[in-house]
């Protein structure tokens, strides 16, 4: 894919060398080391999804997502720039090896990690790229963007553009935010609870002459004094 | 800078998520590739907002705006996918998406030992059903389906 993606900009500049004070030929510096970081960080983002060990394709996630940062920064958009460095790299993917940590995944190479679809899956993948890249070239190769001036993401400039007129959804996300939390909190503390009680629980679920009144059992099963009124219910019946 | 520059790296991330939301079978490796295809987009919001910010003197910044709003949704995001990926492993016993078929038609129960049977480590809550007759364990991991999908 990185072929295309080079032979779809070598056909988007042989077709804009005609785009006045910009030449593909005689690239500037940004556009250098945009390349450069963005063959980078395509290349870690294919090891992350092919590399078997699991651990490794989190710490190229890391290469994948610092690479974005410096594009961002490129882009001259500072404050999202340090922004993914600190929620993507700093907390997600930390996020992500407590995952695997605590889902016991394999130090070593594991040899299941990609399923039985690969294959129809890179096939999937292929077109999609060849289809996006070919409409996005097609579509801004004489687009070009002027990076001189101020900085189009400074903090004081985002800041502003976001005080004054994104208060409203900067305040619904908040919301969400909150309620992320408490999802996330209530998820592990039902699980939790159900390892707790899951002894007692089976046996009452093997005890209902039904599933159907099993299910009815945990369907209020909130708490186990409801559970084991329930299953008394269903001794009864 | 040309804009076919981050417009082609960003559809070349994303279609990289994509083939591993497609191809992987650990649920946490679905969870990064939806990270990757998340910045994916975020890098094409970026871009455009950069781009338009000059061109058509978009005072908004919808773009960035947008692009940090994002960011935080997708935080909110692996965390709940976290969190169900440990009930789901706590309930199951594996975190392998090829192997929880409960809305599936025409297969058994799921986990380590459903139709598959090649995970073999033991929960914590399994002996409870393991200790009892065959048919009652089975009614017992049913019940157990059951109480995890209510």
């Amino acid at each position: 894919m990185t072929l295309a993606a080079t032979a779809g900009q070598l056909a988007s500049g042989a077709t804009t060398t005609a785009a006045g004070a910009h030449g593909f030929l005689s690239p500037t510096g940004v556009e250098i080391a945009f390349l450069l970081v963005g063959l980078v960080t395509f290349g870690a983002a294919l090891v992350t999804v092919t590399t078997r060990q699991l651990v490794h394709a989190a710490l190229w996630l890391v290469v994948t997502l610092g690479g974005l940062a410096v594009e961002y920064l490129l882009l001259t958009a500072e404050f999202i720039a340090w922004v993914q460095v600190l929620i993507y790299v700093g907390s997600v993917v930390v996020l992500l090896l407590f995952g695997l940590m605590l889902t016991r995944a394999p130090i070593g190479r594991s040899p299941d990690a990609d399923s039985g679809n690969r294959w129809a899956a890179l096939a999937v993948a292929v077109a999609a790229a060849a289809a996006l890249v070919w409409v996005v070239v097609d579509a801004f190769r004489t687009t070009w963007i002027d990076l001189d001036g101020p900085a189009a993401g400074s903090t004081r400039v985002t800041g502003q553009s976001l005080f004054q007129n994104w208060v409203l959804p900067f305040e619904a996300l908040s919301v969400l935010l909150l309620a992320a939390l408490v999802g996330a909190i209530v998820l592990s503390r039902k699980a939790t609870a159900d390892a707790a009680t899951a002894a007692t629980g089976v046996k009452e679920a093997t005890t209902a002459t039904d599933v159907t009144e099993a299910t009815e059992v945990t369907d209020s099963a909130e708490g186990r004094g409801g559970a084991a009124d329930q299953a008394d219910k269903g001794g009864v019946r | 800078m040309h804009l076919v520059h981050p417009a082609v790296l960003s559809a070349l991330l994303f279609c990289t998520g994509l083939y591993g939301v497609l191809a992987r079978r650990n649920a946490i490796l679905v969870l990064m590739s939806v990270e990757l295809m998340l910045n994916a987009v975020n890098l094409n919001l970026v871009a455009f907002d950069v781009w338009l910010s000059r061109t058509a003197e978009e005072t908004l910044h919808s773009g960035q705006a947008l692009t940090l709003f994002t960011i935080a949704i997708a935080a909110a995001e692996i965390g709940i996918g976290l969190a169900i990926v440990l009930a789901v492993y706590r309930n199951r016993g594996t975190s392998d998406i090829d192997k929880l078929r409960d809305t599936a038609e025409g297969h058994g129960p799921d986990g380590p030992d459903g139709a598959d049977g090649s995970g073999s480590d033991a929960l914590p809550a399994e002996p409870a059903g393991q200790a009892g007759q065959a048919g009652q364990a089975e009614r017992a991991g049913r019940a157990k389906k059951a109480e995890a999908t209510a």
